[in-house]
């Protein structure tokens, strides 16, 4: 559309960090993290209650603002980074470089 | 029929699969490239078993985006025969062609056995060759078989019947230690609704030649060609 080429060339991408989080949902058992925190008792560490194992994603993104990076991101993690089906996920995002001038 | 068998980067079972349909079969079969976008020359598509894409991120995930998946998926959708073997199983699910998901080994191990499943159901193409409760053998080979799904959702495929095979013991009893991954109702293959995708951690195309030492899976492949040739003449 003519009207974002215009928009492309005047707006001021920003490059944001994105640190994903992947867990389990609470629901599913996880004998990973099960295992691991058997191992962690034999150490001695019988006050450890409840290990959950999960994911951690990094990634770069450029988005014209936070809010379409987040939107960007929920996105991704809907379709790909996550599973919904036995997965949650949360992000934080943080801006790195400034005024990358397209 | 003609039957394609998609070939995804890590796919490992692939040829086994053809070796059952084109030369013991002798059905018109062809593999399909995860590049290709075309598939409607085929009656049958078969997700073979293996570690599409390398399995990155978790079982199946990246296979699903491929060109030949969302090819499968239109097939699926116009009432065609999908069948999804192991690593296919997984895509499936990845692909929400089938509900729930599968995961890492109850007991965390890569299990490689023969187990005795029951066969649920009869009354669909893939089974129809079997006797109702039958208890078959099969090899299994994974490690992350364990079928999840949350509590509606399993209750729905219950009530449909969407359960084809369970893991049990020699008697039929699914018990927790026939059970080889942990699989909620010891589920071992699941259909969608409609009938028409079926995905199955066993390996029925281990099971067909008699060189083999073990000819169980041969009636799901020869039930589903009856199936094919009973839906043409309808």
């Amino acid at each position: 559309m003519p009207v974002s080429i215009v928009s492309l060339n005047k707006t001021v991408t920003q490059t944001y960090q994105a640190r994903i989080y992947v867990t389990l949902r609470l629901s599913v058992l996880d004998p990973a993290g099960t295992a691991v925190q058997s191992g962690l008792k034999h150490l001695g560490y019988n006050n450890v209650e409840r290990v959950r194992i999960g994911k951690y994603v990094e990634l770069t993104l450029t988005a014209d603002d936070e809010a379409a990076a987040k939107q960007q991101l929920d996105r991704m993690c809907d379709q790909l980074l996550a599973n919904p089906v036995i997965e949650n996920y949360r992000f934080e995002l943080l801006e790195t470089a400034e005024a990358k001038r397209l | 029929m003609k039957f394609g068998v998609i070939v995804f980067p890590g796919s490992n079972c692939d040829r086994d699969v053809a070796m059952v349909v084109r030369d013991l079969l002798n059905q018109p079969t062809r593999m399909v490239w995860h590049e290709e976008s075309d598939l409607s020359d085929l009656d049958v598509i078969i997700i073979p078993g293996g570690f599409s894409y390398g399995d990155y991120l978790r079982c199946g995930a990246i296979a699903r985006f491929s060109p030949a998946l969302q090819a499968t998926m239109r097939h699926a959708e116009q009432g065609k025969l999908v069948l999804g073997i192991c690593n296919g199983f997984q895509v499936l699910t990845e692909a929400g062609l089938l509900p729930g998901a599968l995961m890492r080994n109850r007991d965390l191990h890569f299990v490689c056995d023969r187990i005795s499943l029951k066969v649920e159901r009869t009354d669909l193409p893939w089974t129809q060759e079997y006797q109702k409760g039958q208890i078959i053998t099969l090899p299994i080979a994974h490690g992350e078989g364990c079928y999840y799904a949350d509590a509606d959702t399993l209750a729905a495929l219950e009530d449909n019947r969407q359960v084809l095979f369970r893991y049990c013991d020699a008697s039929g009893a699914a018990t927790p230690a026939a059970n080889p991954n942990g699989s909620l109702n010891n589920i071992a293959g699941i259909c969608n609704r409609q009938g028409n995708v079926l995905g199955m951690m066993p390996h029925p195309e281990r099971a067909f030649d008699p060189m083999l030492g073990n000819t169980d899976g041969r009636n799901l492949f020869e039930g589903l060609l009856l199936g094919m040739q009973a839906i043409g003449t309808r």
